[in-house]
């Protein structure tokens, strides 16, 4: 690791440290997942306000005025980026399968469809199995902690952002050492990733209440779903409020959470 | 020969026919299996959508009847909404459940009537189910598959005392329903009441309403 790096770990690792102490919220109304909450909010619309003035519409104007085969090919490439690190990150999670086959993909899809820029591989039944830094720790029981909002990257965790010097450490566009060709590459990056976003983001404002728990809410399932691979244990279920409308009022219990937890003492 | 094979005998045969078969399935239904069933409410809903192009094309009228014909009779919606508000369901009154039933079906209806419109050449895969024959409450998870990545899709369903199911929650992704509204409607109702809740409920679905115009 070059002293530089070492460095820039140091300054966001204080940064960090200081914006956990200012931001953590006390009293009642506490969410346990989310003890930073008006931290989180103040950069949820500091990011919101960005992507609004300058983001959203740069990706507008990119999903319209660029032919689909080159924006298929712009998310072809950088997903097949992912891709790679997908392969280690099955390997490091000792999934011998997804390894083999996320390296196959990687290795059709860079040579045969040049770049990555062809997505050969499904075309071929080849499928993905996406696994990044957070999820490996996640599979080996590191739980996500804190929510957290970070500035520009947007929701994470306190597990899924301590990942973020390993990604960039081994961020496969860090092969190309011109600054301009990096540079490039991350705002294309950026760009196609906002682009994919737009449906998803339009729905959220049409379905949301409070825009910040629902994004926040989402990620945290999205998230453990992931680490699961879409098999997360069965054990959340809901209290059904409807089935006990005629009991008395006076055994009204506060919270699921506190009912889930009755019914297992019981 | 002609009149026995004009166009009104032969409607009336088709329509027995389809009655016949109808028949046939609602007898089948009273001991269907939960993956049986959500395939095959699943497939009905698709192929619905497929046949009528407007659909397609965001007409929210026409989507608010499919909803009304091939979905709701499939959930049980006062529970999906009972079990968002939380605990605050059971402080309202029957006046308000009902308004907040309507409120929420309208949000949901409006907000995923976007993904109706995608639907084209997609087709669902039931994945084999993990419960005993007599289990009550079920999960069942498929899978979407057309162009691009699998999306998952799962459901929660539930056996009721005729013994069809209807489905109370539904994941994206992994992205449970309930659960994602659970903490935005309790922070409504803790600040601002049940009513407080219902109308800002209304409000979202004004603007939304005005924003598709």
């Amino acid at each position: 690791m070059s002293v530089l790096l070492k460095r820039r770990c140091w300054a966001v690792t204080l940064l960090s440290l200081a914006l956990l102490s200012a931001g953590c919220a006390t009293g009642p109304n506490a969410n346990p997942k989310d003890p930073l909450e008006p931290m989180n909010r103040g950069i949820y619309s500091f990011n919101d306000t960005l992507d609004e003035k300058f983001l959203k519409p740069v990706s507008i104007t990119y999903k319209e005025h660029t032919p689909k085969l080159v924006q298929t090919g712009v998310r072809n490439f950088f997903r097949n980026l992912a891709d790679m690190l997908s392969v280690l990150n099955n390997g490091l999670q000792l999934k011998g399968r997804e390894t083999a086959e996320s390296l196959i993909r990687v290795t059709v899809n860079s040579f045969i469809g040049i770049y990555g820029i062809f997505d050969v591989a499904t075309e071929i039944g080849l499928e993905r199995h996406s696994e990044d830094f957070g999820q490996t720790l996640g599979y080996w029981g590191v739980p996500d902690g804190p929510y957290l909002v970070l500035p520009l990257f947007g929701p994470s965790s306190v597990r899924d952002s301590s990942v973020l010097p390993l990604e960039y450490v081994y961020d496969p566009t860090s092969v190309y050492h011109l600054v301009y060709v990096r540079s490039t590459l991350l705002a294309a990056r950026v760009v196609d990733k906002r682009a994919g976003l737009l449906q998803t983001t339009d729905l959220l404002s049409d379905a949301a209440i409070d825009k910040y728990s629902f994004a926040r809410d989402s990620y945290l399932q999205f998230r453990r779903n992931q680490v699961f691979d879409g098999n997360p244990p069965d054990d959340d279920q809901l209290e059904d409020p409807s089935a006990e409308i005629s009991q008395p009022a006076d055994i009204y219990v506060p919270s699921a959470k506190h009912a889930t937890l009755a019914l297992k003492i019981n | 020969m002609s009149s026995f094979l004009s166009r009104r005998t032969f409607s009336t045969l088709s329509l027995s026919i389809v009655g016949a078969l109808s028949l046939c399935a609602r007898t089948y239904a009273a001991d269907e299996a939960a993956d049986a069933f959500v395939n095959r409410i699943s497939t009905d809903i698709l192929d619905a959508i497929r046949a009528d192009k407007s659909i397609g094309n965001g007409d929210i009228s026409k989507i608010v009847i499919l909803v009304d014909k091939r979905v709701m009779p499939n959930v049980n919606f006062l529970r999906m909404t009972a079990s968002a508000v939380g605990p605050g369901w059971r402080k309202a009154t029957p006046e308000q459940q009902k308004r907040l039933q309507e409120e929420f079906k309208i949000l949901l209806v409006r907000t995923y009537s976007g993904a109706l419109g995608q639907v084209s050449d997609q087709t669902i895969s039931v994945k084999p189910l993990r419960a005993a024959a007599d289990d009550k409450e079920v999960l069942v998870r498929t899978e979407v598959r057309g162009k691009g990545d699998p999306i998952q899709l799962d459901y929660r369903v539930e056996k009721t005392t005729d013994g069809s199911w209807k489905v109370y929650n539904m994941n994206v992704m992994g992205i449970w329903l309930v659960e994602n509204y659970k903490t935005q409607f309790a922070q409504e109702i803790n600040a601002k009441g049940v009513d407080g809740l219902i109308a800002s409920l209304a409000d979202r679905n004004k603007t939304n309403a005005k924003a598709s115009k």
